[in-house]
């Protein structure tokens, strides 16, 4: 029930009191309501769970985390390398 | 995918569990909350890739498991009435009420339909008002948002021909139940990630203080649910209990204060009952008195209906983290996806499903299926 997808916003217009986006899922596009994160705009990540985005993707947090993740895999290969 | 296939990294995920091996010392045992997150642990076999010190049990995070029979026989009930429009999410269908499934409502010739979004729901009542529209309004703190917007829609646009049956549960109050249990084992804890996306983590830092427990708000891939463990271990290792978030590209400390302002203006929290846990105090969410036009529970006078679990099914032991689906005696055999005994085997987030699609190879199934 909680599974939330992200997908970039392609476009979006005021449709009376709602925001509602394009919003584009590895090829996949839907319509997904953008009352609860005003502040997503076009080319922006957005985490999407029933038709509704919960969250704006933060990029900046996203890539300084995996870049640690990353290097922890690194680590492996490099110690898989060795006899 | 952006945001899913680096986090299916094998080379990453394979350097983090080295990392819980090289540092864990003795056996933990850690629960994730969400039935997403245990579908993950399965699918990727994440707990096979972790060293043995480290137990996985899991949560009572899928709403459509801990849903009580009483709901669900309250929506066939209401699903079964002329004029009606009873409209779902899918996974509801195909679970038992005491009689009957909404399946078996449809199929006899109830308007039963299945919608991705509460927000399809109102569009069908818009556009039959001589019927009634009914949507069932399960889920937790990620969902509720979203229910809450269409009854709150429908009451913006003056629509008297829709409304909501509300099973909304949250998750910290059965959490505080399940640690307070004599029985419980749980030593740290995998928050789910998009509950938090809604409503932060404040209060998993009071759980976390209450209990003496570390938490890790995670998220869904299988790297995240790594990295959450790593992060756990190295807390319980430490003698350290806090909260520290891994899914910080979606969860902040506060939450999502809009899907939190029509929380509070459209729901108030209430009582709820859990399959396989009771009676939790102050443990979901009611429409509150203003929006009592759209409480279909009031509309259809469904209040009186109760029931009692079936004893054949473990899922209330299975639901608390206590047993596993495969030491139940009818997984697999009486009990499958396509003839479930209980919800857990049924939902695509339940934990007899997640072990029913990944794991039936394993030793015990076969030794049940002998």
């Amino acid at each position: 029930m909680c599974l939330a997808v992200p997908g970039r916003v392609l476009e979006s217009r005021d449709v009376g009191p709602n925001r509602i986006a394009k919003v584009e899922f590895g090829g996949v596009t839907r319509q997904v309501y953008l009352d609860f994160v005003p502040e997503a705009g076009v080319g922006d990540y957005v985490i999407v769970h029933v038709g509704f985005a919960i969250s704006k993707v933060d990029e900046a947090e996203a890539k300084r985390t995996y870049e640690l993740l990353a290097e922890m895999g690194a680590l492996f290969e490099e110690e898989e390398g060795q006899p | 995918m952006k945001y899913i296939d680096e986090y299916r990294d094998a080379a990453v995920a394979k350097g983090i569990a080295q990392a819980v091996r090289a540092r864990v010392t003795r056996p933990w045992v850690l629960m994730e909350i969400c039935g997403g997150q245990t579908h993950t642990i399965m699918r990727y076999g994440l707990d096979e890739m972790l060293p043995p010190e480290i137990e996985l049990v899991h949560g009572p995070g899928c709403p459509v498991c801990v849903a009580p029979l009483e709901i669900i026989d309250k929506a066939l009930d209401i699903a079964a009435r002329p004029g009606v429009i009873f409209v779902s999410y899918g996974d509801m269908l195909r679970v038992p009420g005491s009689h009957s499934d909404l399946f078996r409502v449809k199929a006899a010739g109830g308007d039963v339909r299945v919608a991705y979004s509460p927000m399809d729901a109102v569009k069908l009542a818009r556009e039959n008002p001589s019927r009634q529209v009914v949507f069932f309004g399960i889920g937790f703190e990620t969902t509720a948002p979203a229910n809450a917007m269409s009854v709150w829609q429908a009451k913006r646009e003056g629509l008297k021909n829709f409304s909501l049956l509300a099973a909304h549960v949250l998750v910290p109050p059965a959490m505080r139940a399940l640690l307070a249990s004599p029985a419980n084992r749980v030593q740290g804890l995998i928050a789910p990630g998009h509950v938090c996306t809604v409503m932060g983590t404040r209060e998993y830092e009071d759980l976390s203080r209450d209990f003496h427990l570390p938490i890790v708000i995670g998220g869904f891939e299988p790297v995240d649910l790594l990295e959450a463990v790593r992060m756990l271990v190295a807390q319980l290792e430490e003698g350290r209990a806090e909260v520290e978030n891994q899914y910080v590209r979606s969860v902040s400390r506060e939450g999502n204060l809009g899907a939190k302002r029509i929380l509070v203006q459209v729901y108030e929290v209430s009582d709820r009952k859990w399959r396989g846990i009771g009676p939790i105090p102050m443990s979901g969410y009611k429409l509150r008195p203003e929006f009592a036009e759209y409480d279909a529970e009031l509309i259809y006078g469904t209040g009186e209906i109760t029931a009692h679990e079936p004893e054949e099914c473990i899922s209330a032991l299975v639901l608390q983290g206590l047993k596993k689906p495969l030491d139940c005696a009818a997984f697999g055999t009486l009990c499958t996806p396509e003839r479930p005994l209980g919800a857990p085997m049924v939902s695509s987030e339940g934990v007899c499903a997640a072990y029913y699609a990944y794991r039936r190879h394993n030793e015990a199934t076969k030794e049940a299926v002998r």
